[in-house]
Formats: C-alpha cells, sequence, structure tokens
C-alpha cells in the first residue's frame, strides 16, 4: 500500500517539480545575462499551450515513440520512487531514451537525422557511467534495492566520491547542457535547429518536454542518493550540484561528440573505476 | 479548467520565427535586438525559434518577391494552428521602396494572411514587442470565434 502511494506520488509531483526547475534554471541562467527572465512557471505555459496546438505529425511513428518516451521516463521515476531496482529503473529508462532517437529517425529532415546520431553518440556515452554508478551502490550495499541505501548510517558521497563526480558528467549529458547539447541546442537559431526535436511540434512536443522533466527528477534522485541519512544535506548537495550544472551551461561553448567521448569515457569512466578498485580492496 | 489554462498560456508563451525575405537587414537587427539584455523579451515568454514547427507567431520582413513567396507559403503551412503572423517594416507591409520593381510582390499579405502590421523602416524594437503583444490579442480572439 505504501509503494503504491508513492509511485502515485512519483507520477504526480516528479514532473511539476521538473517544470518548476525548468523554469527556475531560465531564471537563473536570465540573471547571469543581467536579464530578468519569464516567469517561474513558464515551463508549465509553454507546455500548456503546446497541448492546445494543432496535432500535426511526419509520420505515425512519431506519436508512438513520444508516448513510449513519456511513459519509459514516468515508469522509471515510479519505480525509484517505489524503492525499487536500480537495474531496472535503468533499463526502463535507457528503453526510453532509445524510443526518443527512433521517433527522431522516423523522420526524413536532416536536421532531425544528425540530431538522432548525435543523441545517440549521447546515449553511448552516459550510459556506460550510470551502469558504473549502480555497480557502486552493489559494492557498497550489497543490493541493487534503493531500499537498501536508506539503512545505510554514513552518506554513499563518502565512499564514492569520485563516483559522483562521474555521475554529474552522466547529469550534464542527460540534462542536454553545454558542453553536451549537441542532440538539442537550448536556441533553435544553431546549426542544428533543435536536433532531435526539429521534427516534433505541438502535443507531441509537449510529451517529450514532460518527460524531459521526468529524467531531470530521476537523475537527480540519484544524485539525492549519495547523501541519504541527512535530509538537509541532500537538500544542500541537490541544490549545489544543480546551480553547478547552470554554471557550467552559461560558461562553456558547445562541443564536438568525440570530444565528449573522450571526456566523459576517459575522465568519467576512469574516476569511477578507480573508485571502484578503491570500494572493492577496502 | 485545464482548457482555460490552455488558453491562457497561450498568450504568456509565444514563441517567434523570424524569417527574411530580403529585406535590408535593419528590421531584422531590430528584432534580434529585442532578445538582447535590454529588451529582453523572454520576460514575457517568448523565444525566437529557428524552426516553423515549434512556432506560433511569424514575423516577416522585408519585400516579398517572386522566388521567396513559395518559400514563405511553406514556411506558414508548416506553422501548426492557432497561428499569427506579423508584417515588420515598411517593406514588409507594403513592399515599401521595392514597391514597383519588377521583381517585388508587395507586402506580405499577397502571399498569406497578416494579423498586425508593424510600421517603421526600420521598426523599431519597442512597435516589434508591441506588435507580437497585439498579435496574441488577436489569435487568442481567434481562438475564441473558433470555439
Amino acid at each position: 500500500m505504501n509503494t503504491l502511494i508513492l509511485v502515485i506520488i512519483g507520477i504526480v509531483v516528479a514532473p511539476l517539480v521538473g517544470g518548476l526547475i525548468a523554469g527556475l534554471d531560465r531564471r537563473i541562467t536570465a540573471w547571469f545575462q543581467s536579464r530578468q527572465g519569464p516567469p517561474i512557471m513558464q515551463a508549465f505555459y509553454d507546455v500548456a499551450k503546446l497541448l492546445g496546438k494543432e496535432k500535426m505529425v511526419v509520420n505515425q511513428w512519431q506519436i508512438l515513440c513520444a508516448w513510449v518516451y513519456l511513459i519509459a521516463a514516468a515508469v522509471s521515476v515510479a519505480l525509484f520512487f517505489a524503492q525499487g531496482d536500480l537495474l531496472l529503473v535503468f533499463f526502463v529508462q535507457a528503453v526510453g531514451a532509445v524510443f526518443l532517437v527512433m521517433g527522431a529517425m522516423a523522420a526524413k529532415s536532416p536536421y532531425s537525422q544528425v540530431g538522432a546520431q548525435r543523441e545517440l553518440m549521447q546515449i553511448l556515452a552516459y550510459e556506460p557511467v550510470l551502469i558504473l554508478v549502480f555497480v557502486g551502490f552493489f559494492l557498497v550495499t550489497g543490493s541493487f534495492s534503493i531500499e537498501a541505501v536508506w539503512q545505510l548510517d554514513q552518506p554513499l558521497i563518502a565512499k564514492m566520491p569520485l563516483l559522483y563526480l562521474a555521475l554529474g558528467y552522466a547529469l550534464t549529458i542527460k540534462l542536454r547542457k553545454s558542453p553536451f547539447d549537441f542532440s538539442t541546442s537550448h536556441h533553435g537559431h544553431q546549426e542544428l535547429v533543435k536536433g532531435v526535436l526539429t521534427e516534433y511540434s505541438g502535443p507531441y512536443l509537449a510529451l517529450v518536454e514532460i518527460a524531459h522533466w521526468y529524467e531531470t527528477v530521476l537523475v537527480l534522485g540519484l544524485c539525492a542518493l549519495f547523501w541519504s541519512t541527512n535530509v538537509a544535506w541532500m537538500a544542500v548537495l541537490l541544490i549545489g550540484t544543480y546551480l553547478l550544472e547552470i554554471l557550467v551551461d552559461n560558461t562553456m561553448a558547445r562541443m564536438t561528440w568525440r570530444w565528449m567521448l573522450k571526456r566523459v569515457w576517459l575522465l568519467g569512466m576512469g574516476m569511477s573505476v578507480v573508485n571502484l578498485i578503491w570500494l572493492y580492496a577496502g | 479548467m485545464f482548457g482555460s489554462f490552455i488558453k491562457k498560456s497561450r498568450a504568456k508563451s509565444p514563441w517567434i520565427m523570424h524569417f527574411d525575405c530580403g529585406s535590408c537587414n535593419g528590421c531584422d537587427i531590430e528584432v534580434l535586438a529585442c532578445l538582447t539584455p535590454l529588451y529582453d523579451v523572454e520576460r514575457f515568454g517568448i523565444i525566437n525559434v529557428g524552426n516553423p514547427k515549434h512556432a506560433d507567431v511569424l514575423l516577416v520582413t522585408g519585400t516579398v518577391n517572386h522566388r521567396n513567396k513559395k518559400v514563405l507559403k511553406n514556411i506558414y503551412d508548416q506553422m501548426p494552428e492557432p497561428k499569427a503572423v506579423i508584417a515588420i517594416g515598411a517593406c514588409g507591409n507594403t513592399g515599401g521602396v521595392f514597391r514597383d520593381a519588377y521583381n517585388v510582390v508587395g507586402g506580405v499579405d499577397k502571399v498569406i494572411p497578416v494579423d498586425v502590421y508593424v510600421p517603421g523602416c526600420p521598426a523599431k524594437p519597442e512597435a516589434i514587442i508591441d506588435g507580437v503583444v497585439a498579435g496574441l490579442a488577436k489569435f487568442a480572439e481567434k481562438v475564441e470565434d473558433a470555439g
């Protein structure tokens, strides 16, 4: 019964929190540029407007892919809130990510195609890091279940600080922030227009946007697990991490996918492996 | 309740798409000036998108000629309803000083329906922002009429 309530909270509250974070993000970005910025509720206005627009699709695949992306993101958040298995969460969100790429591939537009290829590269970069982080969870708690994390008496970040840094790479890629925002650019006037999102419009773009909110909450939730022993420190960790993300987003230029693979595989996976060896030996 | 939230949101989140039918670049620079910290149109939720499929408002500058009228029509057709069109500057409104040239069709309204005309040569950023706000009021009316 408790699990059911947690699942419902996850499905209902996660997109609201994700939307608010998106609004705050734009507000803080505007502050960095000494502008005023849109209202904090802006992300909700955008999505509501998109939901009310005409349904235009290039082909029927896009409808299916947008829905599967949303449902997979929602299910992975629900599993996360239900204290489920981390591996299951990982596979469900991977299915969603793959369907987003398939939706973009379904249209012949070159922008969409190039965006899809780059999105695949991004998936290739962050998924191994995520799985190594989950292996770290297993080495510390002896289980892939989230429930085991809550029983720890020492925060995970003390045992896996390098894995947290590696997760930061995955977070930046998953949030599609600079320097890793090359599959969808925030600003539509760049060389890619909107990458994987180019051919989505109206309500289907809104679905993708809501799914993105779910994913934001999911990855931030993973970060939260690193300080599971104290709620106040967990909040400090999350806010600090997200502010750092916004700072990085605003101070970095977009890089190429080769640069990303080198950095994330060498540094991200390198740090993960060092941390895993330390956990295994110590 | 959700329906009324969608209606309210339309005016709060106009994504603009900017198309240049061969203007002198004066109006285009003024359109982009609206995005700078001085005018900061993002305050009103306005985003300058590069994709007609995401856009609500089409800003057109420059004289329409026989070569680009097809492109203009194509872009207009790719925008999902509800949408608004704003013609900017003397050239966009009527063809301006080029109206008698043999290759010029005239104003934007010769090709696609225009909701708001923003005068000026070039149009001031204040006038453009004003035009977008007036355009939103227009398309709110249109949506209201359509039910």
